[in-house]
C-alpha cells in the first residue's frame, strides 16, 4: 500500500512543473505586443499538439501505424470550411444559416454557425471518418494497416484537392486547389468576436484552452480501461483478446478518438489560418505529425507535447530564420551548396525520424514502458528486461 | 490474428460463404469490370474498340515498369516481411542517375542508333549498380540496427529515408515536374495491329522488363545464393543454423531489388521523358499495390499484379483524368486489402505459412 501512496505522490511532484510551465504559458502573451509573429508560431505550435496528442492515442497507446492521420486535418477544416463561410451559399435561402455568430458574421449568405458548434461538428464527422477509415484495417496485420490508412489519406487528400468536380446536390466538397476562403473569426459566447488582424492574444488563449482539454481528456483516457486496454493491444494483440478486451471495439474507438482530436486542431487551424486550402492535405504533414509523436516518445503524453512545440518551431524559426540566415547560407556557400533548408524541410524531418528510430527509439521524454518494450528484443539485451522489472 | 476468423467451425454458416464467394472473386470481377465498362461504353458510341485496346497497350508497357518496382518490394517483403518505403524513391533516383548519364554520355538527339543503344546500355548497367548499392545502403543505415525490434519500427525509418531520398531529389533537379530530351523518339509508332499503335516505348519497356524477370528468377531458382535467400524468407533462424549468412542474404535481396528499381528508373525517364522528385512516391505506392494485388512475397504474382495497374492506371488517366488516378489506385489498393490481403496469386511470406 506505501508503494501505491509513494507513486501517488510521485504523481503529484510530477505535476508540480508541468502547472508551473503552465501558468508561465498562458501569462506569456500579456507581455507580447498584440501582433507578433512568435505569437503567430506559438498558436500554431499550440495547434500541432493537440494533433501529435491525437495520433498519439492511435500510434502511441494503440500501437497501430496511421500513415494517413492528415485525413483527419482535411475533414476538421473542410468542416470550418463547410460551416463557417460561404462556401454554401443558397442554403437556407437568400439569408443563409446562422447560429451564434457576430453580427458581421450574421450578414453573410452560407452557413455560418459558432466556432464552439463547429468543434462538435467536426469531433463528430471526423470520429465517424475514424471509424470508417478504421473499419478495413481491423483484420490486417500491423504494417498493412500503415498502408491502408496512408491509402485513405491520399484519397481524402486528393478528393479535397479535385474537390470542386465532386458535387453533391449542385454543391462542390470543396474548393479545390483554391481555398475556401475567408472563414468567420472565432466568436466567442459572452465576449465577442475575436479579431487576428488587431490582436492575436485571444487566439492565443483559445489555442491554450484546447490543449488543455485534450491534455485533460488525453491523461483520463490513458489511465482509463479503455486507455489500459489499448496499450495491452498495442503490446500483445492476441493475449489481450484472450483477456476480453473487445478487439473491434478498442480498435475503433482509438481511431475515432484520434481522429477527432485532429479534427478539433483542423478546424481550429482552418479559422485560425482563415482559410480552408486543399493543398495541405498531403502525405508530408502526415508525417510531420507523425514525427512529433516519434521524436518526443511514442505513447509519452509529455513527450509528445515537447515532440511537437519542437518540430513546429523547428518548420517555423529554426529553419526559416538559422538555417536558412546568413551565417549557416554562408558557410554552405563557402562549401559551394547553394540550397535553402526551407526546400528540403521534409527531408529534415525524414532524417529526424531515421535518427530517432535507430538511436532513441523510444523519444526524448520516453514512457517508461514502451522503454522495454523497444528495448527487449534489440540485440538480445536480457539485462535491460531485468533493471525495468526490479 | 487471422487464425480468429479463418476457422469457422465445420459447418460455416450462410453469410460465411457469401463472404468466401466475394473475397474470391470480388476482385477479379472489380478489375475486369473496369476496362469492360468503358469498353462497352465504347461499343455503344460506336467507336469501335480501339481507344480501350491502346489504354491496354499503354497499361502492360507502363505496368512493366511497375512490375520492375513491385518485384523489388516483394523481395524485401518476403525475405524480412518489411514494407521497403523508400523503394519507389531508390527509383525516382535511378531516374535521375540515368538524366544525368545522358550528359556524361553526351547522349543527344542527335546521337546515332549504335552510339545511342551502346551509350543506354551503358547506362541501364550503371543505373542499375547505383541503386542496387544505394538500396544495399539504406538497408545497412536505416533497416539493419533495427532488426528484432518491433515491427513499426523499421517502417517508420523507411518512411525517413524516403523523405530523405525525395528531397535528395529536389536538390538535384528541383522541385517541379523536368522535361529531359527524348533520346529514343519514344513515342513514335513502330507496329499497328488493327488500328492500335504500339511505340518504340512501348516495345522498349516490354524488352527489357522481360529478359530482366527471366533472369531474376533464374538466380533466384537456380543458384546457390538464390537458394539460401529462400531458405532465409521461409525460417532465418533455421537458415542461420544451416550456415548461411542471413545478413549478406539480406543484402543481397537488396541488391537484386535496387538493380530492377534502377532498370525501371531508365525505362520511366526514356518513356515520360519526365522526371520529377515525387514520381518515386506514387511510382512506390502503385507497385505496393502491384505486389499486394499479386500476394506479396510472389515474384510471378508482383508481375502479374504490375501489369494489372498499370492498365488500371491508364484507363483512369485517359477516362476520368488524371488528377483522380492515385485516388482511383488507392481505392484499389484499399479494396484488395480488405477483401483479399492475400492477393491473386497467393503470398508467399511467413505469416501467411
Amino acid at each position: 500500500m506505501s508503494k501505491l501512496r509513494e507513486l501517488r505522490r510521485q504523481k503529484w511532484a510530477n505535476l508540480l512543473p508541468a502547472i508551473v510551465v503552465l501558468v508561465a504559458v498562458a501569462l506569456f502573451p500579456i507581455f507580447r505586443p498584440p501582433l507578433d509573429s512568435f505569437m503567430d508560431d506559438t498558436i500554431l505550435a499550440l495547434a500541432y499538439i493537440v494533433m501529435a496528442l491525437g495520433l498519439n492515442i492511435v500510434v502511441g497507446f494503440a500501437g497501430l501505424l496511421d500513415l494517413g492521420y492528415v485525413a483527419f486535418y482535411a475533414f476538421g477544416a473542410l468542416t470550418v470550411g463547410w460551416l463557417a463561410s460561404d462556401h454554401f451559399t443558397g442554403l437556407g435561402g437568400e439569408g443563409g444559416i446562422h447560429i451564434g455568430v457576430s453580427e458581421f458574421a450574421s450578414e453573410l449568405p452560407g452557413v455560418h454557425l459558432n466556432f464552439l458548434l463547429i468543434i462538435i461538428a467536426a469531433i463528430i464527422v471526423t470520429a465517424i471518418a475514424g471509424a470508417i477509415i478504421g473499419l478495413p484495417t481491423l483484420r490486417l496485420r500491423g504494417d498493412y494497416i500503415a498502408i491502408v490508412t496512408l491509402a485513405f489519406g491520399e484519397i481524402i487528400g486528393r478528393v479535397a484537392q479535385n474537390g470542386d468536380e465532386v458535387k453533391i446536390s449542385g454543391y462542390a466538397f470543396s474548393n479545390g486547389r483554391e481555398s475556401i476562403a475567408p472563414v468567420d473569426q472565432i466568436n466567442i459566447p459572452f465576449y465577442g468576436e475575436l479579431d487576428q488582424a488587431t490582436d492575436l492574444r485571444p487566439y492565443f488563449w483559445v489555442a491554450l484552452a484546447l490543449v488543455l482539454v485534450v491534455l485533460f481528456v488525453n491523461f483520463r483516457l490513458r489511465d482509463s480501461r479503455l486507455g489500459r486496454a489499448w496499450i495491452a493491444l498495442r503490446e500483445d494483440e492476441v493475449a489481450a483478446a484472450s483477456m476480453g478486451v473487445p478487439l473491434v471495439k478498442t480498435k475503433l474507438m482509438a481511431y475515432s478518438v484520434g481522429a477527432a482530436f485532429g479534427g478539433i486542431s483542423g478546424a481550429f487551424l482552418g479559422t485560425f489560418l482563415q482559410s480552408v486550402n486543399a493543398n495541405q492535405f498531403q502525405f508530408g504533414f502526415s508525417i510531420f505529425i507523425l514525427a512529433m509523436v516519434i521524436l518526443g516518445g511514442l505513447g509519452s503524453i509529455w513527450g509528445v507535447v515537447i515532440g511537437a512545440v519542437a518540430l513546429s518551431f523547428v518548420n517555423t524559426r529554426l529553419i526559416p530564420d538559422v538555417l536558412d540566415g546568413e551565417g549557416v547560407r554562408n558557410v554552405l556557400l563557402d562549401l559551394g551548396l547553394d540550397f535553402s533548408f526551407q526546400q528540403v524541410s521534409f527531408g529534415v524531418f525524414g532524417f529526424i525520424l531515421v535518427l530517432m528510430m535507430v538511436l532513441r527509439p523510444e523519444g526524448l521524454l520516453p514512457e517508461r514502458r514502451r522503454k522495454l518494450e523497444l528495448t527487449e528484443n534489440v540485440g538480445g539485451e536480457e539485462t535491460l528486461l531485468t533493471e525495468g522489472r526490479g | 490474428m487471422e487464425s480468429a476468423t479463418a476457422s469457422a467451425g465445420p459447418a460455416p454458416r450462410k453469410g460465411f460463404l457469401t463472404w468466401d464467394f466475394i473475397s474470391k472473386y470480388g476482385l477479379i470481377a472489380l478489375l475486369v469490370a473496369f476496362p469492360a465498362y468503358y469498353a462497352i461504353t465504347d461499343l455503344l458510341a460506336g467507336d469501335g474498340l480501339t481507344r480501350i485496346a491502346e489504354n491496354l497497350v499503354a497499361g502492360v508497357s507502363n505496368g512493366s515498369i511497375w512490375a520492375l518496382v513491385a518485384i523489388g518490394y516483394t523481395l524485401v517483403y518476403g525475405i524480412i516481411e518489411l514494407i521497403n518505403f523508400a523503394h519507389g524513391d531508390v527509383f525516382m533516383i535511378g531516374s535521375f542517375v540515368a538524366f544525368g548519364l545522358y550528359g556524361t554520355f553526351g547522349l543527344t538527339l542527335a546521337t546515332g542508333t549504335l552510339g545511342l543503344a551502346v551509350g543506354l546500355l551503358a547506362i541501364l548497367l550503371i543505373c542499375m549498380l547505383t541503386t542496387g548499392v544505394l538500396n544495399v545502403m539504406i538497408e545497412r543505415v536505416a533497416y539493419r540496427p533495427l532488426r528484432g525490434a518491433p515491427k513499426l519500427a523499421p517502417l517508420i525509418t523507411a518512411v525517413g529515408m524516403s523523405f530523405i531520398l525525395q528531397n535528395v531529389g529536389i536538390l538535384w533537379v528541383g522541385g517541379s515536374q523536368k522535361g529531359i530530351p527524348d533520346l529514343i523518339d519514344a513515342q513514335k509508332q513502330l507496329i499497328d495491329i488493327a488500328g492500335v499503335t504500339i511505340s518504340r516505348a512501348d516495345v522498349l519497356a516490354v524488352a527489357v522488363t522481360i529478359p530482366l524477370v527471366f533472369l531474376l528468377t533464374a538466380f533466384i531458382n537456380g543458384s546457390r545464393l538464390g537458394k539460401a535467400m529462400r531458405a532465409t524468407a521461409q525460417d532465418p533462424e533455421a537458415a542461420r543454423l544451416m550456415g548461411i549468412n542471413v545478413d549478406t542474404t539480406i543484402s543481397l535481396t537488396f541488391l537484386l531489388g535496387g538493380l530492377l528499381a534502377g532498370a525501371a528508373g531508365l525505362i520511366y525517364a526514356l518513356y515520360q521523358t519526365q522526371i520529377w522528385f515525387f514520381q518515386g512516391f506514387t511510382a512506390g505506392l502503385i507497385a505496393f499495390t502491384a505486389a499486394v494485388m499479386g500476394g506479396i512475397g510472389n515474384l510471378r504474382g508482383a508481375v502479374l499484379g504490375g501489369i494489372i495497374i498499370g492498365c488500371i492506371q491508364q484507363i483512369s488517366d485517359n477516362r476520368i483524368g488524371n488528377e483522380w488516378t492515385p485516388a482511383v489506385v488507392f481505392s484499389y489498393l484499399v479494396l484488395i486489402m480488405v477483401f483479399r490481403p492475400g492477393g491473386l496469386i497467393g503470398e508467399e511470406t511467413r505469416e501467411a505459412g
